[in-house]
């Protein structure tokens, strides 16, 4: 076996290593110097967060089943700023009381399941990809059920284990449709089996991909589980699920879109896609409605937000996948702030309603500062990067010209302005109600400081520096070859 | 000093003020002053150092002609490939001469509101620190929109400008008066904002570029008399109602240049603008702000020449607003609003010598171009800059001394401020056009550009220029002589302190020497000197005219007696007329409250409330009954979720089915 293979997959090895040295230290070192756990990762995490964005050695390896390329390079980097930004937030939850025993295990599932997403995006082999969404999903149920005395904890452990497995199972089955008829479970060769096809079984297994696909990235209807598994999950958790978890299988998705199925049944697969952005952004806004619980409220918002990243697949440019890439970017900064925030205010209080935050601008306005950025950036209000981001991923699917897509589109700017109704329901709890019992005064860690004005900084700042838009439309040009034969 | 250091003179009044803005509070009033006027005082060294550099290094100039340099341009929103906007900053023979101009009255005002910005009727002046961080904010405004390389850049530094200068008339936000007046200008000069960002798209879409000076192999629209010659042309010779679409273009730009610039009938902002604190005044409203209009007009000169029908309507404007502005500030008796409608007499000035350059084809032969009565604009700008700035120091000086604004609580001060009424004096003979003070030279030049369009013109605007002198010189011996009759009981007007009094004494020596500045070598509109001369018959007959309206003013003024009420009483009509400024503001009022409020808006408002409101509230009714409607989907129970996962799996399968065998 040629070693030097691994070379090719720098991001994947490195975040062995990362991994390999927290369990070492976890292991190994005693008890007192278990404290600086949390802090030892995430300064190991920003070390490796920052090595890969050295650029890296384009190609294929272990017989084709990886490859790296410049968009999955791109792809993994902005799921480690991500990373990063989770762990910063986590750090001082992982060491409060309860927490002291497990927190290595936290830290090395966390990194374990990225791992899966990493192979999820470069796969270019079925069954690795299978290997790497399984590695992905199965220890976020242990993480889900992390707070041992929590039942919602349990429950949402049990709820994302079942509704897993049966993902899993309708994607085998799928996949092994895909197998029946190409006889090959490489990317490239089945492209080229199933072109020009015209077999309704294959219709199926490409519905049943994206069925086990939208579960990952909560699409109507896969999304039943998602507001009982964010609501009952540790904070730290439900943020990492929205975000990275949801990012990755977004861009895994869209890897199997233009490799495998782009081409062949482009109407078809296009017009499933097209009921489901238009479920999944309608639902997802009208359930997030009357929801008072912020992480149920936030669970619902991101079902919705999964609607308008589709939008970036439907498109079918270039233009359209940068737009997606960049879609998640500034999604996982808007999103991870409004977790941040309510992480840091569940972490000292317990309260998680809206309800809980009226007046909450008194008593801490920089926490409500940043939520009111986060709540911006999501309604796409400009001039933060929320707003240039649903531009863009507009912009890519008009590109395709088609009356439908408009329409689409015109769906999806309608639900944009319902979506602004509760995202500025709880900038005015914030900032307009009163509440003589405010949340009082908090101190948020440095860590969670630290992740706030990252996450501040990227929701103002992205939207304006356009060299970000610019490179990512280079880099999809990578992966593009198969949706340009349409 | 290499010119990339003109990153600098933007850098750091931005640094300024976040830094002012976010850590002022936390610091002392004291210490933010400081390291304000220091801070302002090192960008106007560097601001120096690459004006002067850029003037005297003959490196700029290739065959006689002085190249507009990019000192750095990066794409700021590059969407599309061919439509890039950049930010950067372009050095050229203008941009270079405001860049002096700018930094030179910001660091004058700096330092004189440490004085004057330091007490407010005898107590601690709040928001001390936020001064700072918007003078701050200002010029950096100002001196990016002087540099930018392209139209988008200045239209969103002209909206800088614009905002800065709200906040800095409503710095005293707790009088009303302040608030109305900060927001007043603010409408009216977005109003103006929107024709000019109508302008650009009508140009942009043409041209497809918004860059002036060409970079990187591709040329700009105000590289040369050729470009712009092309950039015309890229309209195909479109018309719209008659005029070609790049005349309405560079139209609805002007009107976004005059509405900054105050010239009729968006001027209204101006006058009210005074109510922001004086040093403000200075600043935006007599020297740097209100001369954007101008500025750009300049900019885009190579393309007004060409479309004669928008420079004629800058032209007829001009000299409509120098006349109309010098005839309300007769009889203004607040001297800051005196000084108001002098400022927007003599940007009219400036604006009607920009027009009038283009208008003799035979005088190209004579001063091989367009280009004296651009030069002469642009040397007016400069002084008047400067000894207005001047004026306005010294009366915010003045104020400071006796609380009021009102010339009736003057009278007589030169005996108590005589470096102030000096200082005052000096302004006067400059703004005047008494040889051999700043104002001169400039006012000259541009009397003989009018001239040379036509007879009419330049008797018209002398005779304006006679009016200035003898406005001006109604308020200085208004305000220092006429006779004493307020008992200055409680304490006697003086002198201020140094930090005021020092830049009144720098400004003072600068209107008196700055008519010597060989502009016509260094800011020219196509980089080739222009041979002048002094004209005698025009020179000679300017100063007579401002001799007269002296003499006029000091018969009327200078000792108190009853000639000036007998006129008053003599002119009832057009005194009440021209001190209620024409009755525009009135006019505007009818215009806004009566006709479009009660004709158009509340027309609207019903349409609005009864069908636009039923038909969202139904909306919104719907959407809110659908939410609840679906509730019961998310049943908890984990048997239905995966019942309807299936579901919805085999339903996108047929979706796709039917797709295929359709």
């Amino acid at each position: 076996m040629d070693y030097s293979q691994f070379l090719l997959m720098p991001q994947e090895v490195g975040l062995l290593l990362v991994f390999l040295l927290v369990f070492i230290y976890d292991t190994f070192m005693p008890q007192r110097s278990q404290r600086a756990l949390p802090v030892f990762t995430t300064v190991l995490f920003a070390i490796y967060t920052a090595i890969c964005f050295v650029p890296c050695e384009v190609g294929s390896a272990f017989a084709g089943m990886i490859e790296t390329n410049q968009a999955t390079w791109a792809m993994k980097n902005i799921l480690n700023v991500g990373m990063l930004i989770v762990l910063m937030q986590a750090a001082k939850w992982t060491n409060e009381e309860f927490m002291r025993v497990r927190r290595g295990e936290f830290y090395e599932l966390l990194l374990l399941t990225l791992f899966g997403m990493f192979l999820m995006i470069s796969a270019r082999h079925f069954l690795l990809f299978v290997i790497g969404l399984e590695t992905a999903s199965l220890p976020i149920a242990c993480l889900a059920a992390f707070e041992k005395k929590r039942y919602e904890s349990h429950e949402a452990a049990a709820k994302y284990v079942f509704t897993a497995i049966f993902s899993s199972a309708i994607f085998l089955l799928g996949i092994s449709f895909v197998y029946g008829i190409a006889g090959t479970l490489y990317y490239n060769d089945i492209a080229t089996m199933i072109i020009g096809q015209k077999s309704t079984l294959l219709v199926v297994a490409l519905a049943f991909v994206i069925a086990g696909v939208g579960f990952k990235l909560s699409l109507v209807p896969f999304h039943q589980w998602t507001a009982d598994v964010y609501q009952g999950a540790p904070t730290a958790v439900t943020a990492y699920l929205s975000v990275i978890s949801k990012g990755a299988a977004a861009f895994s998705f869209l890897v199997i879109m233009a490799q495998v199925f782009g081409a062949a049944y482009s109407t078809a697969w296009e017009w499933m896609l097209y009921a489901v952005i238009i479920l999944t952004i309608t639902i997802g806004n009208l359930f997030a409605m009357r929801q008072h619980n912020l992480k149920r409220f936030l669970a619902f918002s991101s079902i919705s937000q999964a609607g308008y990243i589709m939008l970036g697949v439907i498109a079918a440019n270039t233009l359209g996948m940068a737009s997606m890439m960049y879609y998640v970017l500034v999604y996982v900064f808007s999103n991870l702030a409004a977790f941040g925030v309510i992480a840091a205010i569940e972490r000292q209080t317990g309260k998680t309603t809206t309800d809980d935050y009226n007046g909450l601008f008194k008593t801490n306005p920089w926490l409500s500062f940043t939520m009111m950025l986060a709540m911006f950036s999501l309604g796409g209000i400009p001039p933060f990067a929320g707003f240039f981001s649903k531009f863009f991923i507009f912009v890519g699917a008009c590109k395709t010209g088609s009356v439908a897509v408009y329409v689409l589109v015109l769906i999806a700017l309608v639900n944009t302005i319902i979506s602004l109704y509760y995202y500025l329901l709880v900038v005015k709890a914030m900032f307009i109600r009163q509440d003589d019992c405010a949340i009082p005064t908090l101190k948020s860690s440095c860590g969670e400081r630290a992740a706030m004005i990252v996450c501040a900084l990227g929701i103002i700042l992205i939207g304006l520096a356009s060299c970000i838009y610019t490179s990512l439309t280079e880099y999809t040009a990578a992966i593009a070859n198969i949706f340009s034969q349409i | 000093m290499p010119l990339s250091f003109s990153i600098a003179v933007i850098a750091i009044p931005l640094l300024m003020f976040l830094f002012l803005g976010l850590a002022g509070v936390k610091m002392g009033r004291k210490l933010t002053g400081v390291l304000g006027v220091i801070a302002m005082g090192v960008t106007t060294v560097i601001a120096y150092g690459v004006a002067l550099t850029y003037f005297f290094d003959s490196s700029y100039i290739v065959d006689g002609v002085r190249k507009a340099v990019i000192v750095w341009n990066p794409d700021w929103l590059s969407f599309a490939k061919d439509y890039v906007v950049r930010m950067g900053i372009a050095i050229d023979p203008i941009a270079a001469m405001m860049l002096v101009v700018i930094t030179t009255i910001s660091f004058m005002v700096h330092l004189y509101s440490l004085g004057y910005m330091s007490d407010h009727h005898g107590n601690p002046e709040k928001g001390f620190q936020r001064f700072y961080a918007d003078l701050a904010l200002f010029t950096f405004s100002m001196l990016g929109l002087v540099v930018a390389t392209n139209l988008f850049q200045i239209f969103v530094f002209f909206e800088m400008v614009g905002v800065s200068s709200y906040l800095l008339i409503g710095f005293y936000y707790h009088s009303p008066a302040a608030i109305h007046a900060s927001k007043k200008a603010f409408i009216v000069t977005r109003l103006a904002d929107l024709f000019f960002l109508l302008g650009i798209m009508i140009l942009g879409y043409y041209t497809k570029s918004f860059d002036f000076f060409g970079q990187n192999g591709l040329t700009g629209i105000c590289d040369s008399q050729e470009a712009a010659q092309s950039a015309i042309s890229m309209a195909g010779g479109a018309t719209f109602m008659g005029c070609s679409v790049m005349a309405w273009a560079l139209t609805f730009i002007f009107i976004g240049g005059a509405g900054k610039s105050a010239m009729y009938p968006l001027h209204i902002w101006l006058p009210d603008a005074m109510e922001g604190p004086t040093p403000v005044s200075a600043l935006i409203h007599a020297a740097t702000m209100v001369v954007a209009g101008v500025f750009l007009v300049a900019r885009l000169f190579p393309l007004y020449v060409i479309e004669q029908g928008a420079m004629e309507i800058i032209c007829v404007v001009g000299a409509f607003t120098a006349f109309y502005a010098a005839a309300i500030a007769c009889v203004q008796s607040d001297i800051k609003r005196a000084l108001a409608f002098s400022t927007i007499s003599q940007i009219a000035f400036m604006m009607t010598s920009l027009a009038v350059s283009s208008a003799n084809g035979a005088l190209i032969e004579i001063h091989g171009g367009y280009g004296l009565g651009y030069m002469a604009s642009m040397f007016h700008l400069f002084t008047h800059a400067m000894f207005k700035a001047l004026l306005f120091l010294c009366a915010g000086a003045i104020i400071h001394a006796v609380h009021s604004n009102e010339n009736s609580d003057m009278h007589g001060l030169h005996k108590y401020m005589p470096i102030t009424s000096i200082a005052f004096l000096i302004g006067c003979l400059a703004i005047a056009g008494i040889p051999p003070f700043a104002g001169f030279w400039s006012k000259d030049e541009i009397l003989v550009a009018c001239y040379e369009k036509g007879l009419g013109w330049g008797l018209w605007m002398s005779a304006v220029a006679g009016m200035t002198a003898f406005y001006m010189f109604r308020i200085y011996f208004l305000i220092f002589h006429w006779k004493e009759h307020k008992v200055h009981t409680e304490h006697k007007p003086a002198d201020q302190v140094w930090t005021m009094t020092l830049p009144l004494i720098i400004l003072s020596v600068v209107s008196v020497v700055a008519g010597f500045v060989p502009m016509h070598d260094l800011v020219t509109w196509d980089g080739k000197e222009l041979h002048t001369q002094l004209n005698w018959t025009v020179a000679g007959s300017s100063v007579g005219i401002a001799c007269v309206g002296i003499a006029l003013a000091f018969v009327m003024y200078f000792k108190e007696n009853a000639l000036p009420s007998k006129m008053k009483n003599a002119f009832s009509g057009l005194w009440e007329a021209a001190y209620h400024r024409f009755y525009m503001d009135e006019l505007y009022q009818f215009i806004t409250h009566k006709v479009i409020f009660k004709a158009i808006c509340v027309p609207i408002a019903w349409f609005d409330r009864k069908f636009i409101d039923g038909f969202m509230n139904l909306m919104a009714d719907a959407t809110s009954q659908a939410a609840y409607g679906i509730r019961r989907l998310q049943s908890g129970s984990i048997q239905g979720y995966v019942y309807l996962y299936l579901i919805g799996a085999l339903a996108i399968a047929v979706v796709g089915m039917v797709c295929v065998l359709m």
